[in-house]
């Protein structure tokens, strides 16, 4: 299949970008939406133009690695990560825009690479247990309910790959956030740091200049790792209890 | 650094506050309903209505400062939260797509600042009744809110904007009031789905009860009685 690209081209953090048109020509259906773009470098290169840059690491869909906005979509139009996306999604000869994440806190690398540390930092702020936890412990010996179990995988399952910011109206981190807190806060290991974790993990968000949550609910939608918009409501009720029991009693 | 400020300074904080502040405010737009349904009730229930508010002048103005300072906090905040959320995407998409946003989600903002120049002229027009000369000499004396009311929707222009503000009004509560739940950290996974529907029931519902006024007045349903 033959397609129709406009690709966001920017040098480095400091210069503008700009869309650039591409044909991209003779792409198999099922290649995946990294691979095609593998192919459109190549054909870059063959002319001697410099190829697009772009995030990509495991190509399993579980790292988190790859980006990119496609027709305005984080991760394009299958909620799964970019390399999971095949080019049967789309038709011969359509139009398709390949933008970065866009987001303050992930400033551009360079063309489709973003810089998300701000993620990473967030994490560092609290999103851990302070205890080493050693080897696996026999079975039974922290009693953990099923649901709660259920409910702290579920979170774990994010892969921080940002596409909730990106998808995002107001670039707000907080299905991230709300992922790690309700995490940690699910199980017995995270209870004597929940209420710090909270604290400085949203301080941080706020400080790395992420929006603010107006439930849209746009980020579930997107989500490769089918976290649900209930760790934001989480997230909602630790912070404001920390808070008072921090500033209070 | 003391616990408001702490609270207020954060971004969960003040999404806190638009949803509590959000809250009380329904829950006014709900009671103001009740008062003027009583309007179908004859001039002398909805007119006594009136003079009993007039009556307790000391709780009805802390009820009315407790309101006026929820509307400014509530606009306030969301103007904040408004202004910060713009800043979080310094570079905007060259193309826009949503999964999941619907007109009311999009208008919260419009909505609101459509509801608040109504609301400014809505208390000018029969509260502070400087819009209508009528309404300092009314057939049944001050509180004869029944004629006044009829007579100001008597006005295309007046019942039209009524209308449009209350349609944006509900549009604003169709997703604010599930909103306000999951602000607030009570939604579920389970309760998601019927409390959005329930949310958008009453929403509407409020637009019906209030806009059924204006159109009786319109249809002439209801008239001024002498």
């Amino acid at each position: 299949m033959n397609l129709k690209l406009k690709v966001w081209r920017q040098k480095n953090a400091q210069s503008e970008g700009k869309i650039v048109d591409y044909e991209a020509q003779n792409i198999p259906a099922d290649a995946s939406f990294l691979e095609m773009l593998d192919i459109l470098n190549e054909q870059l290169q063959a002319k001697g133009e410099e190829p697009v840059v772009f995030d990509h690491d495991c190509r399993e869909g579980i790292c988190g690695a790859c980006s990119l906005t496609i027709n305005g979509i984080a991760h394009g139009p299958s909620a799964t990560t970019t390399c999971q996306l095949y080019m049967r999604h789309f038709k011969d000869g359509q139009t398709i825009f390949i933008e970065p994440f866009r987001a303050r806190a992930f400033p551009v690398v360079r063309d489709l690479m973003v810089n998300r540390s701000a993620l990473d930092r967030i994490q560092r702020a609290g999103g851990f247990i302070t205890a080493r936890v050693g080897s696996a412990q026999d079975a039974n010996s922290i009693l953990v309910p099923k649901k709660d179990a259920d409910r702290a995988m579920e979170a774990a399952a994010c892969i921080q790959c940002g596409a909730c910011v990106a998808s995002c109206p107001n670039a707000s981190a907080m299905l991230f956030v709300g992922a790690k807190v309700t995490h940690f806060a699910s199980l017995p290991q995270g209870q004597p740091e929940r209420q710090q974790r909270v604290l400085q993990m949203v301080r941080k968000m706020d400080e790395e200049g992420f929006g603010n949550c107006s439930n849209h609910y746009e980020c579930e939608a997107v989500c490769p790792a089918n976290i649900p918009i209930s760790v934001i409501g989480q997230l909602n009720r630790d912070y404001p209890a920390a808070l008072v029991k921090d500033s209070v009693v | 650094m003391n616990f408001l400020a702490r609270f207020y300074g954060s971004s969960i904080g003040k999404k806190w506050i638009v949803a509590l502040t959000g809250l009380v405010l329904v829950g006014y737009v709900i009671g103001h309903l009740i008062g003027n349904l009583q309007i179908f009730a004859g001039p002398d229930k909805i007119n006594a209505y009136a003079a009993f508010l007039h009556s307790i002048p000391g709780p009805l103005w802390v009820v009315r400062a407790f309101l006026i300072l929820c509307f400014v906090l509530h606009i306030v905040t969301t103007i904040k939260l408004a202004v910060a959320n713009r800043a979080a995407r310094a570079q905007r998409y060259a193309y826009s797509a949503s999964t999941e946003l619907k007109p009311a989600k999009k208008t919260m903002l419009l909505g609101g600042l459509v509801v608040l120049s109504f609301v400014i002229f809505h208390l000018a027009h029969f509260t502070a009744r400087v819009t209508d000369e009528r309404f300092h000499h009314l057939p049944k004396g001050e509180y004869d809110v029944h004629s006044m009311v009829i007579l100001g929707f008597q006005n295309p222009l007046v019942a039209g904007f009524y209308i449009l503000a209350i349609f944006f009004l509900s549009m604003h509560l169709s997703h604010g009031f599930q909103s306000v739940l999951q602000t607030l950290g009570v939604q579920s996974e389970k309760v998601r789905r019927p409390v959005t529907i329930g949310g958008q029931a009453l929403a509407w519902l409020i637009f019906v009860g209030y806009v059924a006024v204006p159109v009786a007045v319109l249809t002439r349903q209801l008239q001024v009685i002498p």
